[in-house]
């Protein structure tokens, strides 16, 4: 963009898998019917007490952790009032001064070069309730109405602030999917954007010198291609204001994900002022070095390691250790897999093509697979031996995939060890010959092309469990060619 | 020191707080409001130079529970308060 500068910054909210709400014992499920997860605590009743829940803690400090930060060896909550209908007691409890964690980082690739994204803070949150506001395709009676369903409210949240110096849509593009992936990889959330376990809100300004431009906000971006596509634009439209001598108005945008444009969220300009005052309900916290260390000796590998491991430990191409790491469970299946077949380019070729092609056709997860990393293995030592073909073997491994029978089960079962033994073989192979002579003259002529046929009708008549090379050599035999 | 407050204070905090005043109303809080500041200010004649801070009034530190699931209230419960309700959910005017 014509000379301007970028900076963007992002913050990532991230709903935590735990069990129950950051402040009491409701449940924390996806899609139960409204307002059945809810109790006094959460619905803000009066004379309740919030208790923290200390799973929240120690996954917020996980991530810090795998995120380089400095944990705060102390931190305390805080209450961010503002009134609006999803939040049932009219502030949140959230931390303002005294953060879990700060000053942290992820490095992320952009065109085959390594960047650092410095990241800001990470601090522990409630959720907000669920507002369903009625539209005009609805019944006229709820057109004017707003629903709330409390089940969301006081779930674990945590917001991962980077720093303003992200310097365009594609490098947030990056930063996001490397984020979302060590967060995977932590388990410390499922990260699944359609349920709202990952959301994402945008600051961007532009300059034309060193001096920060005003900023606006971007919200309403439900995917992280929806993200970059709406930082463009937005981009897009400050170059346009500016280079027309306008200014930017410091204001909340909505992206508009069909206009492909950003939108001023009328009647929500006025400054915000959150009145933060310390949390009194809540007692602060003291992280200890001990329980530092531990966390940090419970990390598993992260996706920079393992990717790492896979380029120089198994010599694979950057391209398969990018597709293998991207989720814990893909990485795990392939190293199990390599555990029974030290083979890691075989595996890394099935593994990426088939699996992952039966994953995406059957549209399951790894975790529900039937086929298990031994059984692949089995069936790749039979390809190795040379009792299937590689065409079988596919056929093998998708019965495999969803029946989870075994390799040499469904070889016996269907008969489809290949056919080795030269003298059936030459029998079938005789017959070919007197069934095509057209192709043998043709052979015989000099068409090379012609044998190709002759191969192909062996492996037809023997529903291709023949073995190609040995059809090949005994053809060239029977034809007087050697 | 006299501590006061404009009456476009009290009405910028009423906004914050959604609570509609009237013209007398505003006078009145921003009287009431200025007295209660004054009183507070007297703090700050004590020499707290030599007292560290003080977070939460309970010495105490990490009270928390282990992440269990409980039982909730019902739906019917939940909602039992509510001034308006409407398929399973609160009803309240329309926000956006």
């Amino acid at each position: 963009m014509k000379g301007y500068r970028v900076n963007i910054g992002l913050e990532v909210h991230v709903e935590l898998q735990t069990e129950s709400k950051l402040f009491c014992n409701c449940a924390t499920c996806f899609g139960a019917p409204p307002n059945t997860q809810v109790c006094p605590v959460c619905l803000g009743l009066p004379g309740v007490l919030p208790v923290i829940n200390a799973k929240a803690v120690e996954f917020t400090i996980s991530t810090a952790l795998a995120l380089g930060c400095q944990i705060n060896s102390f931190c305390r909550f805080a209450r961010k009032n503002y009134y609006y209908p999803d939040l049932p007691k009219n502030y949140q409890i959230s931390q303002y001064d005294k953060p879990l964690a700060e000053n942290g980082w992820v490095e992320i690739k952009v065109k085959e070069s390594v960047r650092r994204i410095a990241i800001q803070r990470i601090h522990l949150e409630e959720d907000a309730g669920k507002l369903i506001h009625g539209d005009a395709s609805e019944n006229t009676q709820e057109r004017n109405l707003s629903l709330v369903d409390y089940n969301r409210t006081g779930i674990p949240l945590m917001e991962i602030v980077s720093h303003p110096r992200i310097t365009s849509p594609e490098e947030a593009y990056q930063y996001l999917i490397t984020l979302k992936r060590i967060l995977q990889y932590l388990k410390v959330s499922d990260c699944n954007m359609e349920e709202g376990s990952l959301r994402c809100d945008a600051n961007i300004s532009i300059r034309a010198g060193t001096e920060m431009g005003t900023k606006t906000e971007l919200k309403n971006m439900n995917s992280f291609k929806e993200i970059r596509d709406g930082l463009t634009a937005e981009i897009k439209r400050q170059s346009y204001v500016l280079n027309e001598g306008g200014e930017i108005i410091q204001e909340t945008r909505l992206w508009d994900s069909k206009r492909k444009a950003t939108f001023s969220m009328r009647g929500k300009e006025e400054a915000h002022d959150y009145r933060y005052l310390p949390e009194p309900d809540l007692l602060p916290l003291k992280i200890s070095r001990e329980w530092l260390e531990k966390l940090r000796s419970q990390l598993p590998e992260l996706p920079s390691s393992r990717h790492q491991k896979f380029v120089e430990e198994y010599g694979l191409p950057e391209y398969d250790a990018d597709v293998l790491t991207d989720s814990p469970e893909l990485a795990d299946f392939f190293e199990k897999c390599l555990k029974y077949y030290p083979y890691p380019k075989i595996v890394s070729n099935w593994v990426m093509g088939e699996f992952l092609r039966l994953l995406k056709k059957e549209a399951t997860f790894i975790n529900q697979v039937k086929v298990t990393p031994a059984a692949l293995a089995a069936l790749l030592k039979e390809l190795k031996k040379g009792t299937v073909s590689i065409g079988l073997a596919k056929e093998i491994f998708e019965e495999m995939f969803l029946s989870g029978k075994q390799a040499q089960e469904i070889i016996e079962q269907k008969g489809l060890k290949q056919i080795s033994d030269q003298d059936s073989l030459r029998d079938i192979i005789d017959q070919v010959i007197k069934k095509n002579p057209r192709a043998v003259n043709d052979f015989l002529a000099g068409k090379q092309r012609a044998l190709g046929a002759l191969i192909g009708q062996t492996m037809a008549m023997t529903q291709g469990r023949a073995n190609p090379q040995l059809v090949n050599q005994l053809l060239r035999e029977k034809l007087g060619f050697k | 020191m006299k501590k006061r407050i404009e009456q476009e204070e009290v009405r910028y905090i009423a906004h914050l707080a959604r609570l509609q005043l009237s013209k007398e109303e505003e006078i009145k809080f921003a009287r009431q409001l200025g007295k209660i500041l004054e009183y507070v200010e007297k703090l700050k004649e004590v020499d707290v130079s030599d007292t560290a801070p003080t977070f939460h009034v309970l010495p105490l530190f990490n009270v928390w529970r282990k992440d269990k699931t409980g039982v909730s209230l019902s739906q019917e419960d939940a909602l039992s308060n509510a001034p308006a309700k409407r398929r399973g959910h609160f009803q309240v005017p329309r926000v956006i």
